[in-house]
């Protein structure tokens, strides 16, 4: 994928989105940089979910312009990115070990030794069968997805929502150990902002298919005086 | 290491302060290695770019130096040490009259509550 010589990842120019009679979104401009870990924060239903699957190629703009590593995403980003959805799309009757390899024969960038090694870390046994495991366990598991592949964009929609708050620990902190801060680009929607808050260079609050705000983390908290939990709070309400 | 997010100043700074403090207080000592910035990232479970930057802010001020293939170290530098804790003594005494001065209470005055701190406390 060339990403030389361009700084962003990801640009979104003029972004609009509309679902027969409804407005998904609206007038979106966003440049993220390459090598960075970027908050997409939103409540439910302000389009964080529609950004994203344009994002991966699976929908396409109403009109406006889009570009990933320097060129308009279909599905044959699939190589490129690593999409994790929110819903949840692995088989209950596989064990932990057998989605795993299901899953590394999709992708020719995968890597099985640093899916072993998230095994460990992320504190999941292989043999379990995936019906019998906790929500937070699949959480786990979905991230292992991700981060077992070799790619340059990392793309999470909400992977804390519904999980116990150990999981949300330990899956901030596989993110943070794992993130190739000199290639990789993360993109990670969530509305629970405060366990995320410290990983985050650049933050985008949607609304209602908007982007409310966009800036580093780090002018956003001395433009507004407070964390990004507290900025929330005055932008949503 | 504690950071406060609601601060008006930037976590890769207040990174720079929490080791000054660990300093000052003898908990690191020049020449002592500190973990690498990927590993410091894991461990305080922050950005590894900010923690990057806490870093060349560190080397900037003098405060670490980077060995090749060896990692980061405190600056083995006497001097070092003082100059840390004159700066933060300053900082406090800073802090400690624009809170007074935010209070309204006169310059006399703070000098007259200070020195009978002062004193109570060398005789307590």
């Amino acid at each position: 994928m060339q990403t030389d010589g361009n700084p962003y990842m990801i640009e979104l120019t003029a972004i609009h989105k509309r679902y027969l009679l409804k407005q998904a979104l609206t007038d979106i401009d966003l440049q993220i940089r390459t090598g960075t870990i970027v908050g997409l924060l939103g409540p439910n239903g302000s389009g964080k979910s529609t950004l994203m699957k344009m994002i991966a190629g699976l929908i396409y703009p109403t009109s406006g312009m889009i570009q990933v590593a320097g060129r308009t995403p279909d599905v044959h980003n699939k190589k490129h990115i690593a999409y994790l959805p929110e819903i949840d799309h692995l088989y209950g009757w596989m064990t932990v070990a057998e989605t795993l390899r299901f899953l590394s024969g999709f992708y020719s960038d995968w890597q099985a030794d640093k899916a072993a090694a998230l095994m460990e870390t992320l504190e999941l046994d292989g043999k379990q069968k995936m019906r019998n495991l906790s929500k937070g366990m699949r959480a786990r598991l979905k991230l292992i997805t991700a981060f077992a592949r070799n790619v340059p964009l990392i793309l999470l929609d909400e992977p804390f929502s519904g999980i116990d708050p150990p999981s949300r620990a330990k899956i901030i902190r596989s993110i943070i150990s794992e993130f190739q801060s000199e290639e990789q680009t993360i993109l990670l929607s969530t509305h629970t902002v405060s366990e995320s808050e410290p990983m985050f260079d650049d933050v985008i609050f949607l609304h209602q298919g908007r982007v409310k705000l966009f800036d580093s983390a780090e002018n956003l908290r001395s433009t507004y005086g407070c964390s990004l939990e507290n900025i929330w709070e005055k932008v949503y309400t | 290491m504690q950071l406060d997010f609601n601060s008006p100043k930037p976590i890769y700074s207040q990174m720079v302060d929490e080791v000054k403090k660990a300093l000052a207080r003898g908990e690191l000592s020049p020449g002592d290695k500190i973990p690498s910035h990927k590993e410091q990232a894991q461990i305080s479970k922050v950005n590894p770019n900010t923690v990057q930057r806490a870093y060349q802010e560190m080397e900037r001020e003098g405060l670490t130096e980077t060995l090749r293939g060896q990692g980061t170290f405190i600056r083995k530098d006497p001097a070092l040490l003082v100059h840390i804790r004159s700066e933060m003594a300053q900082a406090a005494v800073r802090q400690f009259i624009e809170e007074m001065q935010g209070l309204g209470i006169e310059p006399e005055e703070t000098e007259r509550m200070l020195r009978r701190h002062l004193y109570q406390e060398e005789e307590g």
